[in-house]
């Protein structure tokens, strides 16, 4: 997306299974959206799709970045990672349907619901992904004036 | 909105020495330090009284009614908070204190803890009722409404909208008073007798309600002594209509205690309670039924405006909830009591977004562009030496306009080195010629 309106961008790396640090970066972009004061209905949303695309990194991945570009009338968050990729996208993408371990599951993680909250909180949502490459999400929440 | 919003914390300014403590503590980054002294951000403080805990040279205070106060009605009634039965040693019966409180000069005493028992039965059965949003998140803490209000807007629907047993206590003490005496409203004085800075706030600021039921708030260490003194078995009355539930919501985990709910949490400690709000925003407590948040350790038995140490409080409350009758309002009951008085809110809590830069969003994004630039050039050790809590602070205040960036020791102490190389430069370049 290419206009001339002001953006601000951040990126955050996550590292794979750090989970005593996962969801710091979906808490500080939300201190950024309230500061910016985006609507917070939005601020929920992007607050819920960061902090899943944030577990979901830590979680099934070997480490990636959550991207997040603010303009003043959308919200364009890439989540990306290094990692085994997901073999059925559909699949994945059906609530409750989780590739997670035990060990995870234990933790409280892995319900199955990562995904579908993730398209649930965005306007669009777009997911690639590819077997031994990794996937990149991307979710766009638009700011209604 | 309320231009001339009223606080109960205050700054002594004789007192202030211009530390950083205040700052450093202060959730809600209200406090910065200007001109060598404490300045309260009125828009961001939420009364919580931490600076008041913390400011070792006790410049910080909170603004209540003392006893003169009732010389303006002609029928006085004290609302005892559930924590004052915890700040006496030994005390086994509660009438003792409400008969002592008597003899202060009131004419009656009505119990907040009889409150909490009522608004226990209610909040009650609006969860089995399944109204309102989960988790239901409770409004007795005036901080932490207030907290949510400015830092968790996203919440505020999940608050619980019935008013707090202060206010319960206020509006049942008003109506027996009426009755019994055919007394005029004004002429009716009601006083909490308040562990809380965030109280007295509340009663001047309500939320959820045009017009506190409450009149003011006489901070417990002021009758203290008062009290103790004149607590002899020759003069004790029954007075006593509350339970152990609403005895028990002086400690954090009593207002859960007393509804009985199974799946809930209770936390104490303000930061603490911003870490679970935080949560609970990114939808992480789902499956939570109910969320007591309170700004003070221990509950309310930890208030700032308390005589005895919070931790041997708890433990007196903790007593006093066993040996007392522990009986549930039933339904019936419920509704007898509140047969033709309103509890629930009556007006709707806002948001108070502070921590917006601009309400212009595209504004906003550039401000956060140079709050980020300016910040990434201060040396990040948070010392609060330039009176903002933080470098990200100092750097937003930039912004904001509230300060510079000479501000910072370190910005300035670099400035101060150029300058004088260039001194040292022009003196080296001063001609020779002529001696003066």
């Amino acid at each position: 997306m290419k206009n001339n309106k002001p953006s601000i961008k951040q990126t955050f790396d996550i590292s794979a299974g750090n989970f005593s640090v996962a969801g710091s970066a979906s808490s500080r972009i939300k201190n950024m959206l309230k500061r910016i004061g985006i609507d917070d209905k939005i601020i929920r949303r992007v607050a819920v799709a960061t902090y899943e695309a944030e577990m979901n990194i830590a979680i099934h991945s070997h480490g990636g970045t959550l991207c997040i570009e603010i303009f003043p009338d959308v919200i364009i968050i890439v989540a990306k990672d290094k990692g085994p990729g997901i073999k059925n996208v559909a699949l994945a993408m059906e609530e409750g349907y989780s590739t997670a371990t035990d060990e995870i599951r234990a933790m409280g993680f892995g319900a199955g619901m990562g995904l579908p909250n993730m398209k649930k909180c965005s306007d669009e949502f777009d997911i690639q992904s590819t077997l031994g490459v990794g996937t990149r999400v991307e979710m766009k929440m638009y700011n209604k004036e | 909105m309320n231009n001339n919003y009223f606080h109960s914390v205050r700054l002594d300014k004789e007192k202030c020495k211009g530390c950083t403590n205040c700052i450093k503590r202060c959730p809600t980054e209200a406090i910065r330090v200007r001109d060598g002294k404490a300045k309260i951000m009125d828009e961001r403080c939420i009364d919580c009284g931490e600076c008041i805990r913390i400011c070792p040279y006790h410049a910080k205070k909170a603004v209540t009614d003392d006893l003169k106060a009732l010389d303006k009605y002609k029928y006085n009634i004290a609302l005892p908070a559930p924590t004052l039965y915890g700040q006496f040693k030994g005390l086994t019966d509660i009438n003792y204190v409400l008969s002592a409180l008597l003899s202060l000069g009131f004419d009656d005493v009505y119990e907040v803890a009889w409150a909490a028992d009522i608004v226990s039965a209610k909040i009650r059965s609006l969860i089995k009722d399944k109204k309102g949003k989960k988790p239901y998140i409770s409004s007795a803490c005036p901080a932490i409404v207030r907290l949510i209000q400015v830092r968790f807007p996203n919440l505020i629907d999940n608050i619980i909208d019935v008013q707090s047993p202060m206010e319960v206590a206020g509006l049942l003490a008003r109506k027996e008073a009426a009755g019994k005496y055919s007394l005029d409203d004004k002429d009716i004085g009601v006083f909490f007798i308040t562990p809380c800075a965030a109280k007295m706030t509340s009663i001047k600021n309500p939320v959820g309600m045009a017009k506190s039921y409450v009149n003011g708030a006489i901070a417990i260490p002021s009758v203290y002594g008062m009290l103790s003194s004149t607590m002899k078995k020759e003069n004790v009355k029954k007075l006593q209509r509350s339970t152990a539930y609403g005895i028990g919501w002086a400690n954090s985990g009593g207002e859960s205690n007393a509804l009985g709910v199974e799946n809930y949490l209770a936390v104490d400690g303000i930061q603490n309670v911003i870490k679970v709000l935080d949560e609970i925003e990114n939808n992480k407590l789902n499956d939570l039924d109910f969320f007591e948040g309170l700004a003070c350790t221990g509950g309310c038995v930890g208030g700032p405006l308390t005589v005895e140490n919070g931790f041997v409080a708890k433990n007196r409350i903790k007593r006093l909830v066993k040996n007392n009758e522990k009986v549930r309002l039933s339904q019936h009951q419920l509704d007898d009591v509140c047969k033709d008085i309103a509890i629930h809110y009556s007006e709707e809590i806002l948001p108070k977004s502070i921590m917006k830069l601009d309400d212009d969003v595209a504004k906003a994004i550039e401000k956060m562009n140079l709050i980020d630039k300016i910040y990434d050039d201060l040396p990040g050790l948070d010392c609060g030496s330039c009176g903002s809590p933080s470098c990200k602070t100092l750097a937003e205040d930039i912004v904001r306009g509230y300060a510079s960036e000479m501000d910072c020791i370190f910005k300035l102490r670099e400035k101060v080195k150029g300058l004088a190389q260039q001194m040292i430069e022009l003196y080296n370049k001063i001609p020779t010629g002529k001696e003066r």
